[in-house]
């Protein structure tokens, strides 16, 4: 029985690797089709001026017996996914890079918010998402590397953290501070140039000329922003709309809450029309029909879309 | 009035004798032990150390190691009055740009601070490590090692190491960015006047903010934990990664 789960599991894994290796020529049909889903979170409830955003038990809280030590695994993978869990991360990014505080700001997609969300019903594609299933998601294309295996240790740890992070929130009610609490796009729409003046001027610093981020010796300190350490075309992040929340509430580090919206979709847009690795479920080698499947009605983005006379979409090798 | 007409002075004495000497290359490691041609910019390493590491108890910060463009950043600063210090900034003011340029560069050279990779550490809450690698994000304080390196090794030329610096320098630089309050007058004690911040030179205001909303305790706090990282003999396995 258990041999039988680990064997469908492996071919779980394996199919799903030559499906990503694959894909450039062929419409996989074998990957989990469930994974594909990478459709934005709804709008969560705005929060009363008076009331607190949720908190999350504080480390002092976490028991020490076996659960304990899952869930401090589950935070050490959690922020430190590269070092921790190699063969899983294409690039060299951690959870924690667009989770800021260990999974625990409020407006920065918070565990505490997702975990009693799921199972997720999605009327789209008349689906069901599961929590691990989702961070297999974020390992596919967040990451840009394999999904591990649902039963995993890896997985069943990152799963016990956020149930910890979790505890006395109500199931099945979203609450103010999930997601990254977008800003309304601005009225005149976005502007990539101005984008790129916001980004040399509060940006550049940290996250680098090309946004290639920075490193302590093999250690990714400031995140990549695009380009091949960086999240795929896949990825939740790639849309604008996204990023701009995420940017605006937590950007520049520390300084959060500090750009117009204006700036946080120029400088959103900037960021999201430099290339970076492909999006994995690119169908039959054609960026058009990958944008008409997955990209038309995902929120606002440039995937597929021609920006300076070039096809944004190509990916990287 | 004075104080402004010595400096002055003294400068115009010196200046014939300074012409021969810029026509030659300056040496770092020369200002370093001797100082600058102005008399005024005294050897560096009566206060920084003969190895270059600072003197701890006086709050002398180590200068070896740290980024070449960070040192002359500094000596800049100094002398534009954005980070004012009684001691420091007549020196700087009275560096040449090629010597800054020289002794920024020697500086760098010297041995970086060498802190070995450990296993991940798990902090207490309200400790200075906790402050350090966890930050106090409800006042939008990120940990400092997320923008001075892993371990405050530092990062790049624009975030330098904490490790390798003492609780005094620490804690004297924190203090630096925040000034103090004014405090009301009682009926037995005087009204004291603010005191605006000394240090105004982080770039983007990444650092005032932080060193704003720290408690005094918290400051002392961190400070001791990065002072106490030491440094370590063995040298660091650079392909091995350092854990959050
Ligand atoms: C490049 C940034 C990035 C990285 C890295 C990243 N995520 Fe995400 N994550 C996102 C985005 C974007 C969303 C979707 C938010 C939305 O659609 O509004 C998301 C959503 C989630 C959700 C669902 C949130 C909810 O409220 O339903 C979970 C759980 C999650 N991520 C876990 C992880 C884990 C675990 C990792 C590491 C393996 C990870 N993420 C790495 C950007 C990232
Ligand atoms: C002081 C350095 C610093 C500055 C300035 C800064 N960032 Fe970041 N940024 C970081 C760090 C560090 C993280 C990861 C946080 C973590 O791991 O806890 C990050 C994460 C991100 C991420 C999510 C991770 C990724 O790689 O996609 C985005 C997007 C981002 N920053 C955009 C911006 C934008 C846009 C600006 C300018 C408005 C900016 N940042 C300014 C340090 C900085
Ligand atoms: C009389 C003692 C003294 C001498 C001599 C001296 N310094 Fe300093 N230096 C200090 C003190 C004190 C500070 C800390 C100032 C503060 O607290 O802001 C300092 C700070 C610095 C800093 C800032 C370091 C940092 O981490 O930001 C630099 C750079 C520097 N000194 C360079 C020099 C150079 C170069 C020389 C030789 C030309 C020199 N100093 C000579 C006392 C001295
Ligand atoms: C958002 C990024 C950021 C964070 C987080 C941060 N710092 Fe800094 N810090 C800086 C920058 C940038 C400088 C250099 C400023 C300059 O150019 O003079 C600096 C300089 C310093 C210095 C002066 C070092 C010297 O050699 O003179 C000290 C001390 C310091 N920081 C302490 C801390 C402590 C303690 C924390 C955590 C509570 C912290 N910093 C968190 C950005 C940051």
């Amino acid at each position: 029985m258990k041999n039988a789960k680990i064997l469908a599991a492996l071919l779980g894994g394996i199919c799903l690797f030559a499906g990503v290796a694959n894909a450039a020529d062929t419409a996989n049909t074998s990957r989990n089709s469930r994974l594909d889903d990478q459709t934005q979170l709804p709008k969560a409830p705005a929060k009363p001026v008076s009331q607190q955003y949720f908190q999350p038990p504080a480390d002092t809280d976490i028991p020490n017996n076996a659960f304990g030590e899952l869930v401090r695994r589950g935070q050490d993978l959690f922020m430190n996914t590269k070092a921790l869990a190699p063969e899983y991360v294409g690039n060299e990014m951690n959870c924690v890079n667009c989770h800021i505080d260990r999974g625990r700001k409020a407006n920065s997609a918070p565990l505490w918010a997702a975990y009693p969300m799921y199972p997720a019903y999605r009327k789209k594609n008349n689906k069901v998402n599961t929590y691990v299933e989702r961070m297999q998601g974020c390992f596919q294309f967040s990451m840009n590397g394999k999904p591990p295996a649902a039963d995993s240790e890896i997985l069943t740890a990152l799963t016990t953290y956020a149930y910890w992070l979790s505890t006395g929130a109500p199931t099945g009610k979203a609450l103010p501070g999930r997601g990254f609490d977008e800003p309304p796009p601005p009225k005149g729409g976005y502007d990539i140039a101005r984008g790129k003046a916001v980004y040399e001027k509060q940006c550049q610093l940290c996250h680098g000329e090309n946004g290639e981020g920075k490193k302590v010796g093999v250690t990714s300190v400031f995140p990549a922003l695009w380009g091949k350490d960086s999240y795929n075309w896949g990825a939740g992040m790639h849309r604008i709309n996204t990023a701009a929340g995420f940017i605006q509430h937590n950007m520049p580090l520390g300084r959060g809450e500090t750009l117009s919206d204006q700036e946080a979709w120029d400088v959103a847009a900037y960021i999201n029309s430099h290339e970076r690795p492909q999006d994995p479920r690119l169908v039959n080698g054609s960026i058009d029909e990958t944008r008409k499947r997955y990209h038309a009605d995902d929120g606002v983005n440039l995937y597929g879309v021609v920006v300076n006379g070039k096809k944004l979409g190509q990916g990287l090798q | 009035m004075r104080k402004l007409i010595t400096p002055l002075l003294s400068g115009l004495l010196l200046l014939p004798a300074l012409l021969p000497l810029s026509a030659q290359a300056v040496d770092g490691s020369d200002i370093m032990q001797k100082g600058g041609a102005n008399p005024a910019a005294m050897p560096c390493i009566t206060c920084h150390g003969t190895d270059g590491k600072g003197m701890a108890a006086a709050g002398f910060p180590r200068l070896a190691g740290l980024p070449e463009a960070y040192i002359a950043k500094q000596l800049a600063d100094f002398k534009a009055g954005r980070r004012e210090n009684a001691v420091m900034q007549p020196i700087a003011q009275s560096l040449t740009p090629e010597e800054v340029a020289a002794v920024a560069k020697a500086y760098a050279e010297l041995p970086k601070v060498n802190i070995k990779p450990g296993p991940v550490e798990r902090p207490q809450p309200g400790s200075g490590a906790w402050i350090a690698l966890r930050g106090a994000w409800e006042r939008n304080i990120p940990e400092c090692t997320l923008c001075h390196g892993p371990a405050g090794v530092g990062v790049g030329d624009t975030f330098p190491p904490l490790a390798g610096q003492s609780t005094l320098y620490i804690e004297n630089q924190l203090k630096a960015w925040r000034g103090t309050k004014a405090v009301a007058a009682t009926r037995k004690t005087k009204a004291v006047a603010a005191v605006p911040p000394s240090r105004r030179n982080d770039p983007n205001g990444l650092m005032a903010h932080i060193a704003v909303d720290l408690s005094e305790a918290e400051i002392k706090a961190v400070a001791d934990y990065f002072a106490g990282l030491g440094e370590s003999k063995e040298t660091f396995d650079e392909s091995q990664h350092r854990l959050r």
